[in-house]
């Protein structure tokens, strides 16, 4: 007996926490595929640590999702029984790692946003959102550090580490976008007070961004082109791939205890 | 996770050396006193601990692969997130482990490379596959089981820093194990399917397991000085008697099968094992486990592929460090 998909409610807060659960899933896990293999052991404890982080992010936010759904939905189903359509993550943190240089420069434009969209969250009056936010803040605060070092380190390292991150920065930006968009279902929770307007956090997200882009000698790219389509399900490739790994043993042994 | 299949000492070359300050250093031995990084000490013995202590680091970091090879398909995600902790604490190993090892003289980057070029040993346990999710359990229960026997004595090791680093690891392999083992019994009261993936991992890893003792003591050489020493405190097969005993009712409870038929308990209560296939081990240990090869590999690969990051981040420190200096100077 195979399990199809599980069906989700997507009531606004189910799906407004479902999409953020996704992202540190999904980050979570790509910065985990470096575990054994980065460039340096340091970077090895580093990225497993972040991942690790964001893990717990996830856990909290779609054990979270699950009681406002209501139904029998839990922590694992969410994550190891939804098909790419059903995943709500943004595009960028569904990236492949690349090189180094990609895999800190995804990080550094997310966690930057994290860190400024958490630290709003935490006066959000729906107080499980506010708690994994204080949590989150602290966490992602630390991740942009690391970023925002790497970022300067390999801009102002070596021509090599130069133009792999500068190509890293042009490659991922038009992923950058989607985090600053929202659709009427969230703008509805903005407007009862329960999330925040991630477009009032854009200024300041790019304030960060000049700054260590200009320490490492680096520049933003001048496009202005944005990919969407992540927060509906509309993915990239690359995220069915995940997913068939991150899935297999739920898909393989459906309905077991692990 | 580490066992002494590699540990042999350097022959004592104490004749050639100040023989005053050689009984003096034995006295300090005998007496267990901890030799410390700057306190004299013969030739032969910072050599023996500088092998034996960046082996087991290397062990630490290749052993990364074969639990790394389940994080990304962990079967949930609070099985995903206990696995990508350990394989991090398995990493933390390695560096404090290392560390230990530069307070002899050697560098980590000489060791590494040494690693690298399959001039240095690691533990052959890591050159076997993990197959299924109950591979995973397995090797907490039994190969994190088998490097704590080894472990705990070496926290007692002579050379001061050595110990020091096996007491933290200790505490963290013996979570390990106790992980590993909830992972097989949670698999071993699940459904048949999970108990055969239980049982099939358990009869591939036993006997390479039994291995990790290394060679039986009537073939283990060297044996004498590093028990002198004071590093070795238990022989071979001492240890894995030990970890035999200690492992036949961890496998009873689980209801598993130790793949012994020969297997029998003795009047004292031992669990007399049959006899070991030293043919693999010495297979293993030439190159040709089944994954020495793939092992290698990829430490290499991360190590080249690497290559550009640290040459970015040395030349980052330097550019610092110069500004620095000519700010200094106006």
């Amino acid at each position: 007996m195979a399990i199809a998909n599980i069906q989700v409610c997507e009531t606004p807060l189910v799906l407004y926490t479902l999409r953020r659960a996704d992202d540190a899933l999904i980050l979570g896990h790509r910065l985990s595929e470096w575990c054994g293999h980065a460039p340096m052991l340091e970077e090895d404890m580093a990225l497993s640590n972040i991942a690790l982080d964001l893990i717990g992010q996830a856990r909290e936010l779609y054990t979270y999702a699950a009681k406002a759904e209501g139904r029998d939905n839990d922590e694992d189903k969410l994550a190891y029984l939804r098909d790419v359509r059903q995943y709500r993550n943004l595009l960028l943190v569904e990236q492949p790692n690349g090189d180094f240089a990609q895999t800190m420069v995804r990080q550094f434009f997310y966690s930057a946003f994290a860190d400024l969209y958490w630290r709003a969250m935490m006066s959000s009056p729906d107080t499980t959102l506010a708690a994994i936010a204080a949590k989150s803040e602290k966490e992602s605060a630390y991740h942009l550090r690391h970023a925002s070092e790497w970022i300067i380190r390999l801009g102002d390292g070596t021509d090599e580490s130069r133009a792999r991150a500068q190509g890293a920065i042009d490659h991922l930006w038009a992923f950058t976008g989607e985090m600053f968009a929202v659709d009427d279902g969230e703008r509805a929770l903005i407007h009862a007070g329960i999330a925040i307007d991630p477009g009032t956090l854009r200024g300041r997200w790019l304030t960060t961004l000049s700054g260590v882009v200009s320490e490492a000698t680096l520049h933003l790219p001048q496009n202005d082109w944005m990919q969407q389509g992540g927060r509906a399900g509309r993915h990239s490739e690359h995220l069915g791939h995940l997913l068939s790994e991150l899935q297999s043993m739920q898909r393989t042994f459906p309905g077991q205890t692990w | 996770m580490y066992t002494q299949a590699l540990n042999t000492a350097e022959t004592d070359d104490r004749g050639l050396e100040d023989a005053g300050r050689a009984a003096q250093f034995q006295a300090r031995i005998d007496a267990e006193e901890r030799i410390e990084p700057n306190d004299w000490m013969p030739a032969a013995y910072r050599k023996t601990l500088t092998r034996q202590i960046s082996q087991h680091a290397h062990s630490e970091i290749v052993g990364m692969l074969p639990e790394g090879n389940w994080i990304t398909r962990a079967p949930t995600l609070r099985r995903k997130a206990a696995l990508l902790a350990k394989v991090q604490d398995e990493c933390g190993h390695g560096l404090y482990l290392y560390a230990a090892a530069e307070t002899l003289g050697a560098s980590r980057e000489e060791l590494v490379d040494a690693m690298l070029a399959g001039k240095a040993k690691y533990s052959s346990i890591f050159n076997y596959p993990t197959l299924t999710w109950a591979d995973i359990g397995t090797i907490g229960w039994l190969v994190d089981g088998a490097a704590i026997m080894n472990q705990i004595p070496l926290c007692r090791c002579s050379y001061g820093p050595y110990a020091r680093a096996m007491i933290r690891v200790c505490k963290e392999e013996s979570f390990h194990q106790r992980q590993g083992y909830e992972i097989m019994l949670t698999l071993c009261r699940g459904s048949d399917e999970q108990k055969a993936m239980a049982q099939d991992a358990l009869n591939r890893w036993w006997w390479p397991v039994l291995m990790m003792f290394g060679p039986p003591d009537a073939t283990s050489q060297h044996s004498d000085t590093s028990t002198k020493w004071k590093i070795k405190r238990f022989s071979n097969d001492e240890l894995r008697q030990k970890f035999v005993d200690a492992t036949v009712p961890q496998a009873q409870y689980l209801g598993l099968t130790i793949p012994d038929p020969g297997m029998t308990q003795d009047a004292d209560g031992h669990w007399r094992y049959s006899e070991i296939d030293w043919t693999e081990f010495k297979q293993v240990l030439a190159g040709n486990g089944p994954c020495n090869r793939d092992r290698m590999a990829a430490r290499r690969k991360a190590h080249n592929e690497g290559a550009w990051v640290r040459e970015a981040a040395a030349a980052y420190a330097a550019k610092r460090a110069q500004r620095q200096t000519a700010q200094a100077a106006e």
